[in-house]
């Protein structure tokens, strides 16, 4: 590494900024893949890997992947939750590695809902 | 850099080391190349994370999500469920010991949630091996601020202004150190950091060094411009391979980046680091003695004529710094002193680094704020006694320190206080004691603990401990004379008296303190010829209560002395004259019957 400089510290941290976001557990969006059974066979592997590629392509450092269990609507699967912070979180369903990535596109990056593959808004009601 | 989904932060400190973190690290990767989860779920080692009692530990991030006590086994089961699809696995969580359901997230863990953490601010959140996630959590940025925009002065200033007391124990004022050191005209000063951390039972600043060593760099670079010196040097003993192996990475990355030799950061400032490996001598944590072991002499301590920040190493200025009170300093040149010194006490500011170790529950690297109270600190973060036993007592500042009883645990502990009880900081050590403990007993294995690692120098401190060790040792065999307790209050006076470093000075401690709260105790042993807890081996005897004794041969059959004997179907008895008190019989009873007295 060459010998740094006071302003090389800011660039070296923004940087890393993605990999210790990740580690505080704090971001402006998270992205959650359903990976029950029924998800990684209806391929939601895939939809996670084309999902990281764009996280990847847009260089953004804030957006978390996470993974859960099946969400109980086995035959929409491949299913992802997104939660933007402060905002309810959104279901899509029925996806494909394309969907993700307008998805990623228009909700994570841009804000907009793409209303043609949500399934719902909000959180079922439990306990 | 790669972008993961998740990174699984495995602790790597010497604890979980030693409980075969590396084997699950191997185990980790493989079941993840499995089930191709290589590019998508990272495992990274990180230094201690404090909770050494549940090792191998391990934290889920971004999920929070904490996992203890892992075992080879359990990873082909945690991978396939936490991270191929995204079910936690309750069995591998934290328990809390009142609780019966395990707790997911590392925040809300009692242990964790009540401490704050400054000196050790990214344990477990960096890999101490790589420099830019040191940079990337805000470091070396202390260092460059200290470069650029103050002068040594107010550096000096700054550090004051906080009350920052040194961490090794005495608790002096740092910035003062530092000012007179700096006011010592000299070709050549030195910085050293004193890691020879020799009290049994902590492990401060290993853990510090293993998990953040750029922080003992910067600290002590910036020691460096405060003073005016351009040499530092780490004194650390030889048996910590681990953080050896970490700080010497750190110093040549250090180096590479141009953050340590000359015109650090394209500024006119040239530091470097030595490291200087201790045999290990209890005595060399001393100042005088690490200078004469660093300059190849017996590490006795000699006369402190002069201050050391006057003629120190090689008789140049020296400023000798706690690995502790280092790490602190970037942070408080970095967020200003007020904000330290809102932290804590009256006069002391700031936070304390305890390793709380014993018959605590939850046993591990604590960081708490100066003026928390012993109770929080052993029921609320250390989880209470294990077991159903009782809380007896509290040993504080390492061997020469002293034992606090419960009527004191509400106390608040900063310097003053804990000298006040007849204990002292210490480095931080602190050893939770339970009703099965003998103090007699403790202060014996602390005496017979500073006799060996007595230098010799000092008649007082040579044969006064020894035959404070002597006696103590009489009276836990039974020998003990009604006189012994005023002479071991003599001897102990004396010692104090005429030894010239501190290790002398506090040897007494142990056997002052407890003879302050526990005298009833040596009382027993001398008076009644017995031990209240039930520990020294003389003055038991065991017998076998033959209202609870069901004759189930148990204890007869697993007597290694044959010492017991009796008929079938009847209460069974301990021949006094064979019986070696192992205790073997009381442990193998399933009725209870074996008395000990």
């Amino acid at each position: 590494m060459p010998k740094l400089r006071p302003e090389d510290l800011d660039k070296i941290a923004d940087r890393m900024r993605k990999v210790m976001s990740l580690r505080e557990g704090a971001g402006r969006a998270k992205i959650i893949v359903h990976m029950g059974t029924c998800g990684i066979a209806a391929g939601a592997r895939k939809i996670m890997g084309a999902l990281m590629r764009c996280a990847d392509e847009t260089a953004v450092k804030d957006v978390i992947f996470t993974t859960t269990g099946c969400a109980g609507l086995c035959s929409r699967e491949p299913m992802i939750t997104i939660e933007l912070a402060g905002q309810a979180p959104v279901k899509y369903v029925d996806l494909t590695e394309e969907k993700a990535k307008r998805i990623f596109t228009e909700h994570i990056m841009n804000g907009r809902i793409v209303a043609e593959y949500a399934l719902a808004i909000g959180s079922e009601q439990t306990l | 850099m790669k972008a993961f989904r998740t990174h699984l932060m495995l602790c790597a400190g010497t604890g979980c080391v030693s409980n075969g973190s590396y084997r699950i690290k191997e185990g980790l990767e493989r079941e993840l190349a499995k089930q191709n989860l290589q590019d998508e779920v990272a495992v990274v080692m990180t230094g201690c994370n404090g909770f050494c009692a549940q090792g191998p530990v391990m934290t889920v991030q971004p999920d929070g999500i904490f996992y203890q006590l892992l075992t080879d086994k359990d990873i082909p089961q945690l991978v396939e469920e936490h991270f191929l699809k995204g079910r936690p696995v309750k069995r591998l969580m934290y328990t809390p010991p009142e609780a019966k359901t395990p707790v997911p997230k590392m925040s809300e863990i009692g242990f964790f949630k009540k401490q704050r953490l400054i000196a050790l601010r990214n344990r477990g959140l960096i890999d101490p091996e790589k420099i830019e996630e040191y940079i990337a959590r805000g470091g070396y940025r202390a260092l460059a601020k200290a470069l650029n925009d103050l002068t040594p002065g107010e550096i000096i200033e700054e550090v004051k202004k906080s009350g920052l007391r040194g961490r090794g124990g005495a608790g002096y004022p740092t910035g003062v150190k530092w000012q007179s050191a700096a006011r010592h005209k000299s070709d050549v000063k030195y910085i050293i950091c004193n890691a020879d951390e020799g009290d049994p039972g902590a492990f401060m600043d290993r853990s510090i060094i293993e998990g953040d060593p750029h922080a003992v760099i910067e600290g002590m670079a910036i020691a460096g411009r405060a003073v005016g010196s351009s040499n530092g040097l780490v004194y650390i003993r030889a048996e910590y391979p681990i953080a050896l192996e970490r700080l010497s990475l750190a110093i040549g990355q250090a180096r590479d980046c141009g953050l340590l030799g000359k015109g650090i950061l394209g500024t006119d400032f040239d530091f470097d680091i030595t490291v200087f490996k201790g045999a290990g001598a209890f005595v060399c944590g001393e100042s005088s003695a690490m200078r004469a072991s660093i300059q190849g002499e017996p590490p006795e301590p000699s006369a402190k004529h002069t201050h050391a920040t006057e003629a120190g190493l090689w008789e140049k200025p020296t400023v000798l710094n706690n690995v502790e009170t280092l790490v602190v300093v970037p942070e408080i040149i970095q967020r200003g002193a007020g904000w330290f010194a809102g932290i804590g006490t009256e006069k002391s500011k700031g936070t304390k680094v305890f390793a709380l170790v014993g018959k605590v529950k939850n046993t591990g690297l604590v960081e708490v704020p100066m003026g928390t109270s012993l109770r929080d600190i052993i029921f609320d973060i250390g989880g209470g006694i294990q077991g159903e036993r009782k809380f007896k007592a509290v040993q504080t500042g390492g061997p020469s320190g002293g034992c606090i009883p419960d009527s004191l645990l509400d106390m608040p502990v900063d310097y003053e206080r804990l000298t006040e009880a007849g204990s002292m900081m210490g480095s931080g050590g602190m050893i939770v004691m339970d009703e099965d403990t003998c103090m007699v007993d403790v202060a014996r294995y602390f005496l017979e603990f500073l006799r060996d690692e007595s230098c010799g120098k000092c008649t007082a401190c040579r044969e006064g401990v020894d035959a404070m060790y002597r006696i103590v040792s009489d009276i836990c065999a039974g020998k003990g004379k009604e006189e012994h307790i005023s002479l071991l209050e003599e001897l102990g006076q004396a010692v104090k008296d005429a030894s010239m470093c501190a290790l002398g000075g506090t040897a007494p401690n142990p056997v002052l303190s407890t003879l302050r709260y526990f005298r009833d105790e040596y009382e027993a042993h001398i008076r009644d010829h017995r031990c209240p807890a039930g520990v020294c081996k003389a003055l038991l005897t065991f017998s076998i209560d033959p209202e609870k004794c069901k004759a189930c041969l148990l204890c007869n059959k697993n007597c290694p002395q044959n010492a017991i004997s009796g008929e079938k179907k009847k209460p069974q008895k301990i021949d006094q004259e064979k019986c070696i008190k192992c205790g073997v019989c009381r442990d193998v009873c399933k009725f209870d019957a074996v008395i000990v007295r």
